[in-house]
């Protein structure tokens, strides 16, 4: 059986399915767009300093890593799944090639390890949950701690700094090239691939299928266990990228993540986005729209100069009510819904 | 009481702990057995290191200091049994701490009113949750995880508002004291309430309608939309519950600790999800009770504890903590999925039988079980009419019954047995038959128990039921498969039940584990009593009461031995073996008008099948390994009847050694000089003549009637 052509594919990306119902139910993207343009506006008009090209940059490159974290979550939601371990596994894995790296390890070679870390705990995540067969969510959130643990036990601060004197590790963080802060690039050119792996590879139309009724894509053939655990790999890979801006930009890494609210973050911006948690809904362009949209309220907190505490709130109303608009969106069929997600 | 035959060798022989294994893990309660067994070992393991861990003193504390955690326990477990999740446990938590304080040092309020007040927070908060996920239907773990953000950045924000009030008041009331640090009956006043509510809490999820509701939810929410159960309602009712919970705990964590900072709570959503599941609350919801759930609460923070004391670094233990919810996720899904297939895969347990060598057949033989082929010109009675007549019977106006597989009994009458009808469905597999003294017709019905049929037809039940060995895992009161029966001349009934570990259905099972799962077993009408005779017996199958009334014959199909139980006289109660040598798996006996016996013989021993008797891994392994239509089984396609005497001396056979007409015979009657055969799977009722016997004898008459020779 040949593969479905991807005009004809089971989840086409939602803009140009959805044209045609765009006045009765507009697409999330579209909403979020014009949410987006609209607090850039008045941020622009009301904000002291928000609308010049120094702070739209340094806005851009805030987001380029939690840009790189939502392509990962991005693309596991669209696969019906979730990954909670994301921010621990880049803090986990950084952490530990650091702590090496002080201890006189090659760069390069710590570079590879946290690669190897991270790609290992990618497996185990999709061993976990697409062999045993244990919930994502469950998995990755008991993955979280392990990984803090585990981490902490090796590397135990935390503030671990990466060695003053390596130039190539900092590039990805902290470089320009052609004037353009290179985080920025790094999220667009993850950004590029993972939405050419998504729409033009069939492995990407796969995850889209298996989003959309993991039980017809396994009865159509596709080996569905690899492909979990292939996923699962990718976020983890997505997470040592990510890792490696963070580390160029601050020149060190933060356990403390790992207990905060930035996983949520992650999962924020994808939802927001419009990727569905039913899943086989969305697309890259998803995860950008919602990167803009919480780099510029996280910008805007910024300059208002808004407690953490009062953004979280924020961030969690929001969050709600994305989820709130995706379950309108995208009811839930109650004959056909699983149970514990 | 055990069988004459059985040696103490036999019994060590017979046990078998993978036979214990597959009992022991039907059980309901052996589950939490599991995690139980772990607590006690986590707690001697503490008791054994640390010092004074097991004094008076240090219990109290402990239940004291765990008290809290119960509650949050309690709150995760009961939104698990409806298939959600409520991660905002912690925060809510921590909130109503903070609530409670706050109402009591900044608004001053009594007691008695800053308790409710507290309770009722704790249910608003919930009820946020509940609304989100009652009646919005989102997604019970994301919805929770935001709330648990919003409530904890609310919490922390409130904390630094008013750190320095409650830093600097403090509350006088003795009640608030008694709250916090009292005592009834030497417990702690917040586990007493504790375990108070959980009492309540486990008669309203285990033996209330509403309870129900929450579980059928939680087991399949579509079933229990399609059933009416108002789902969105009891979802947000759930989450409400579980909030005041959380409030209930931290109004006695305000009493105990009267302050309120950023790490109240902190992690406890986590630990609380793990302990749960740990206990055995299963997470695909349905399944679940509040012991379980205290259960893993207690290994949780018995482990915390005991760590936190023993100087173990925090993020281990959140390593640890992690493990463990991973592994019982794990275990959690592959033992929900997989119980009923590994129950099934270690049931079928297969023991040595110990047969007796089997006699010559061939035709020809000098034995009186040689081949020949007198069953052969049989005449068929009703041909595709009766389907699977295992027992026939004739009545004293001569016509003639059959017990067949769709649940009824066919009668035959009139001259040459033209007129079919059905005389009575009673359900079930009707076997053995029996006319007692007021011609009521006694059945035994495989999956039912012993049912009677009145002449005019009515049904009436007998008995369905025996007294349970107490010993036994498997409950064994219920009658799973009654097989043939007789009627003592005092109107005792005994029947045979050949399995207890199987069913009708899965019969051939049994014979293959080749186990003593069967009994005979004796309804008493004096007291409408019934009670199992002989326990633990090699798949009995024939009963007959003997020409004399003073034993009964009962013949083992396994075995394939025939052997004699004293129901009267000097030897009452014991059981001897009659037959010994038979050639083949012998099923109904009954009484011929020579005073000797009948006994059909169901299947044809052959050299492979008794080799496999002494095999029981080669047994095994077929069961696991071959297609059930591939199983080795005795010769099934002869049909063979026999003659025996009091002594148990074979004398005559009769053979259809084609099996075209009558294979696989189950049972004969003798009745005015003929001989009615019925088969398990035969579609017919056959009848020889017979050559010089008493043309006039009939079964009711010559065992009730004037022929009788039952002994007084």
């Amino acid at each position: 059986m040949s593969v479905q052509s991807p005009s004809r594919g089971v989840a086409v990306p939602a803009a140009s399915s959805r044209s045609g119902s765009m006045f009765a139910k507009p697409s999330q993207e579209q909403i979020v767009l014009l949410i987006t343009i609209a607090l850039l506006v008045v941020f622009g008009l009301t904000l002291n300093g928000f609308a010049t090209v120094s702070n739209l940059l340094n806005l851009l490159r805030s987001i380029s890593i939690l840009g790189v974290l939502g392509l990962g979550m991005g693309l596991i939601v669209i696969s019906r799944g979730i990954d909670l371990s994301e921010v621990a596994i880049m803090a986990g894995s950084w952490a530990i090639a650091l702590i090496y790296m002080q201890n006189g390890m090659p760069v390069f070679t710590a570079v590879l390890l946290a690669l190897a870390i991270a790609v290992l705990i990618g497996v185990v995540n999709g061993v976990m949950v697409a062999f045993v067969e244990a919930p994502a969510l469950f998995v990755t959130l008991a993955a979280g701690f392990v990984i803090y643990g585990l981490a902490f036990w090796i590397a135990p601060a935390w503030v671990v700094y990466a060695p003053k004197d390596a130039p190539g590790l900092m590039y990805l963080g902290a470089g320009r090239l052609f004037g353009v802060p290179v985080p920025i690039l790094v999220f667009a050119a993850c950004a590029i691939a993972m939405h050419l792996f998504l729409s033009r590879t069939s492995i990407g139309r796969f995850i889209y299928a298996q989003g959309d009724n993991p039980e017809a894509a396994r009865l159509t053939g596709i080996p569905l266990r690899p492909l979990i655990v292939l996923e699962h790999v990718l976020v983890a890979l997505l997470a040592w990228i990510a890792g490696l801006v963070w580390v160029g930009t601050t020149g060190s890494m933060q356990m403390a993540i790992t207990q905060g609210t930035m996983i949520f973050d992650v999962v924020l911006v994808v939802v927001i986005g419009g990727i569905s948690l039913i899943g086989g809904r969305g697309s890259v362009f998803s995860v950008v729209v919602g990167c803009v949209l919480i780099g510029t309220l996280l910008n805007a907190f910024t300059i208002m100069d808004v407690n953490s505490e009062v953004q979280n709130i924020i961030k969690g109303v929001v969050l709600l009510a994305a989820i709130v608009l995706d379950n309108w969106l995208h009811p839930r069929d109650e004959e056909t819904a699983r149970q514990g997600d | 009481m055990s069988m004459a035959v059985d040696s103490l060798a036999a019994s060590v022989r017979r046990f078998s702990p993978r036979l214990l294994l597959s009992e022991l893990l039907l059980k309901q309660w052996f589950e939490p057995v599991v995690p139980f067994t772990v607590m006690i070992g986590l707690w001697a393991y503490f008791a054994l290191t640390i010092p004074d861990y097991a004094s008076v003193q240090n219990s109290v504390s402990l239940l004291r200091l765990f008290a809290e955690f119960g509650f949050v326990a309690l709150a995760m477990g009961f939104c698990l049994v409806t298939g959600g999740i409520d991660l905002s446990v912690g925060a809510i938590f921590a909130l109503c701490n903070f609530a409670a304080l706050y109402f009591l040092l900044v608004r001053e309020w009594p007691v008695g009113l800053a308790v409710p007040a507290t309770l009722l927070v704790g249910a608003l908060l919930g009820s946020i949750n509940g609304f989100l996920i009652g009646f919005l239907k989102t997604r019970p773990f994301l919805t929770t995880l935001v709330t648990l953000i919003i409530l904890r950045a609310s919490v922390n924000l409130l904390n630094t508002s008013y750190a320095q009030v409650f830093a600097t008041n403090s509350i006088d009331s003795e009640a608030w004291d008694v709250i916090g640090g009292g005592s009834v009956l030497g417990i702690p006043v917040n586990a007493a309430t504790l375990f108070v509510v959980l009492l309540i809490c486990h008669i309203f999820l285990s033996r209330s309608r509403y309870g129900w509701h929450l579980t059928a939810i939680g087991a399949s929410r579509k079933a229990a939309r399609h059933a009416g159960i108002r789902v969105r309602l009891m979802l947000f009712m759930t989450y409400v519950l579980s909030g005041t919970l959380c409030a209930a705990s931290g109004i006695f964590y305000a009493a105990r600790q009267a302050s309120t900072d950023s790490t109240t709570g902190v992690g406890w959503e986590f630990q609380a999800l793990t302990a749960v599941v740990l206990g055995g609350v299963s997470l695909a919801g349905g399944k679940g009770t509040v012991w379980r759930a205290m259960i893993g609460a207690l290994i949780i923070f018995l482990l915390i504890n005991g760590l936190v004391r023993m100087g173990i670094p925090g993020y281990v233990t959140s390593a640890v903590t992690g493990m463990i919810l991973l592994a019982a996720v794990g275990i959690d899904v592959k033992w929900s999925k997989n119980r009923g297939k590994a129950i099934q895969k270690i049931y079928v347990n297969p023991a040595f039988v110990p047969l007796a060598s089997a006699p010559a057949v061939q035709p020809g033989a000098a034995s009186p079980y040689a081949q020949n082929d007198r069953l052969i010109k049989a005449q068929a009675i009703g041909v595709d009419q009766v389907e699977g007549p295992e027992d026939v019977i004739l009545d004293r106006q001569g016509r003639l019954y059959g017990s067949t597989r769709d649940g009824n009994v066919i009668r035959f009458s009139g001259p040459d047995f033209k007129t079919r009808e059905v005389f009575a469905h009673i359900g079930g597999r009707p076997l053995g038959m029996q006319f007692d003294r007021d011609e009521n017709l006694i059945v035994a019905v495989a999956g039912m128990g012993v049912y009677g049929v009145a002449p005019d037809g009515r049904i009436f039940k007998v008995t369905d039921e025996t007294n349970r060995t107490w010993y036994k895992l498997n409950d064994d009161s219920r009658l799973r498969m009654a097989d043939d029966l007789d009627i003592a001349p005092d109107g005792k009934i005994y029947f045979s039940d050949c399995t207890t570990r199987y069913e009708m259905t899965t019969n051939t099972l049994d014979l293959l584990e080749g186990r003593p799962n069967g009994r005979v077993v004796c309804y008493d009408p004096a007291t409408k009593t019934t009670r199992t005779v002989i326990n633990h017996f090699y798949f009995p199958n024939g009963i007959c009461v003997s020409h004399d009334g003073k034993s009964i014959l009962i013949a083992s199909t396994s075995l394939c031995k025939v052997f004699r139980h004293w129901i009267d006289g000097p030897n009452k109660g014991k059981t001897e073996v009659l037959m010994d040598e038979l050639p083949g798996n012998p099923d109904n006996i009954n009484r011929a008008s020579d005073g000797t016996y009948w006994l059909a013989l169901v299947g044809i021993r052959t050299p492979t099948f008794d080799l496999a008797a002494r095999k029981p891994g080669f047994r095994l392994r077929m069961v696991k390994q071959v297609p059930t239509d591939e199983w080795l089984a005795p010769a099934l396609n002869h049909g063979c009847v026999l003659k025996f005497n009091e002594k148990g001396e074979a004398l005559e056979s009769w053979w259809d050694p084609t099996g075209i007409s009558h294979s696989t015979l189950t049972s004969m009657r003798e009745h005015q000089g003929y001989l009615y055969l019925g088969g398990l799977e035969n579609n017919r009722i056959g009848r020889i003549k017979l050559d010089g016997v008493d043309d006039s004898w009939t079964g009711y008459d010559a065992y009730w009637g004037a022929k009788s020779r039952v002994t007084k």
